[in-house]
């Protein structure tokens, strides 16, 4: 079995989503980015505007349009932080 | 007047539940927000402005939270005590007050009074959202950037009379009977040193790097701890109103209950005094009837 990462997206407002994935993938200022279980700790700050995929096991995805946001890998998941997260309906992509 | 303020006594009710809710769900976003800054502060040497306690304070904010209505027994009085003896203080100590406002009884307290208000905000008193603690965190963080260069006696290079420090004055929700006015500094920040239990801290790499992020995310927290504030006293605020109702409430039900039992004994006073008139008045008729 996969190993899975545990991600949390929260909005300052709430909670917008938590789970487990495959995969997340964000744009920061840098560059575009894919984080796979394992991955070295990193804090980083999103892309303005920034939409951050995550995809699940079974090869479904979650998409969110994200403003303010920051991205923290750390040993025990990824954590989104965001100032405000709006889904993204998953045709379009 | 007893529908009345049982009615507002209901709605407040409402308000508490979903003020208390709102405070829950801004809990993560303030946990995660505070384990970055922590992390950051742990792998990068931090020199920031929004960090750094200033040697010399000359001027320093007050953010003071009321309500924008009345009606919530002494909620927003409470708030602006507090207030009034941080001020004091701050004066005692040598400092200018700088007064930035939330809420329509504040302004009006400070207005009637012909005190200065740097800047003021209302309308949103009882449900708060993040959009207006983001202008508020803008204002008073453009305040203390402004701050940094000020001399004695006047403005300093950038020409625009900002602030050392900034205070913050709200109201904290203990329970729904007890809720208390607190006043909190949030600028300069301290970070505090966590005891490190758990061995050697991940190396983080940072995008970008860490003094761009930082110069990112303190503004964000300041927001943050602006927002909780916000809906803390929300909270507070819909309690103090529900108690305050409450009480309105019994009284006017005593009230009601008092006058209706002198309504009563005033009626049955009245139906017998008319009974002994007619009754006397009969019996005089009688009297002089007999006579004839």
């Amino acid at each position: 079995m996969a190993q899975q990462l545990h991600v949390e997206l929260v909005a300052v407002e709430e909670k917008v989503w938590s789970g487990d994935a495959e995969m997340v993938v964000a744009r920061t200022t840098e560059g575009e980015l894919g984080v796979l279980p394992g991955h070295a700790p990193l804090l980083g700050q999103l892309a303005e505007p920034g939409q951050v995929r995550i995809k699940l096991a079974g090869g479904e995805q979650v998409a969110y349009e994200v403003a303010g946001g920051f991205l923290s890998v750390s040993a025990d998941g990824v954590t989104v932080l965001a100032e405000s997260a709006t889904p993204v309906s998953a045709q379009s992509r | 007047m007893k529908k009345i303020t049982k009615a507002m006594e209901l709605v407040a009710t409402s308000r508490i539940a979903k003020a208390q809710a709102r405070v829950q769900a801004s809990l993560p976003y303030a946990q995660a927000i505070t384990g970055v800054l922590t992390a950051l502060a742990s792998n990068a040497r931090i020199d920031h402005p929004l960090l750094t306690p200033r040697e010399r304070v000359r001027r320093a904010g007050v953010l003071l939270v009321t309500s924008d209505r009345g009606l919530a027994g002494g909620y927003s009085s409470n708030a602006i005590r507090m207030a009034e003896s941080l001020i004091a203080r701050l004066k005692a100590d040598g400092k200018e007050p700088v007064l930035y406002v939330i809420g329509r009884k504040g302004v009006g307290f400070y207005r009637f009074r012909d005190r200065p208000i740097e800047a003021n905000w209302t309308g949103f008193s009882e449900q708060p959202s993040f959009e207006d603690a983001r202008a508020v965190g803008e204002t008073l963080i453009k305040a203390f950037t402004a701050g940094a260069d000020d001399v004695d006696g006047g403005a300093g290079a950038d020409g625009v009379l900002g602030v050392d420090e900034l205070h913050i004055v709200y109201t904290e929700f203990h329970s729904l009977m007890t809720q208390n006015p607190v006043t909190k500094i949030i600028g300069p920040m301290q970070v505090e040193d966590r005891p490190r239990s758990e061995g050697l801290l991940p190396a983080y790499e940072f995008e970008p790097e860490a003094e761009a992020l930082l110069d990112a995310l303190l503004p964000r927290y300041i927001n943050t701890r602006i927002y909780a504030a916000l809906i803390e006293s929300a909270a507070s605020e819909s309690a103090a109103r529900r108690r305050a109702m409450k009480s309105a409430t019994d009284n006017a039900e005593d009230m009601i209950e008092k006058y209706t039992r002198e309504m009563n004994s005033a009626r049955q006073a009245g139906i017998t005094q008319e009974i002994s008139e007619i009754v006397g008045g009969a019996n005089a008729l009688a009297a002089s009837g007999s006579e004839v």
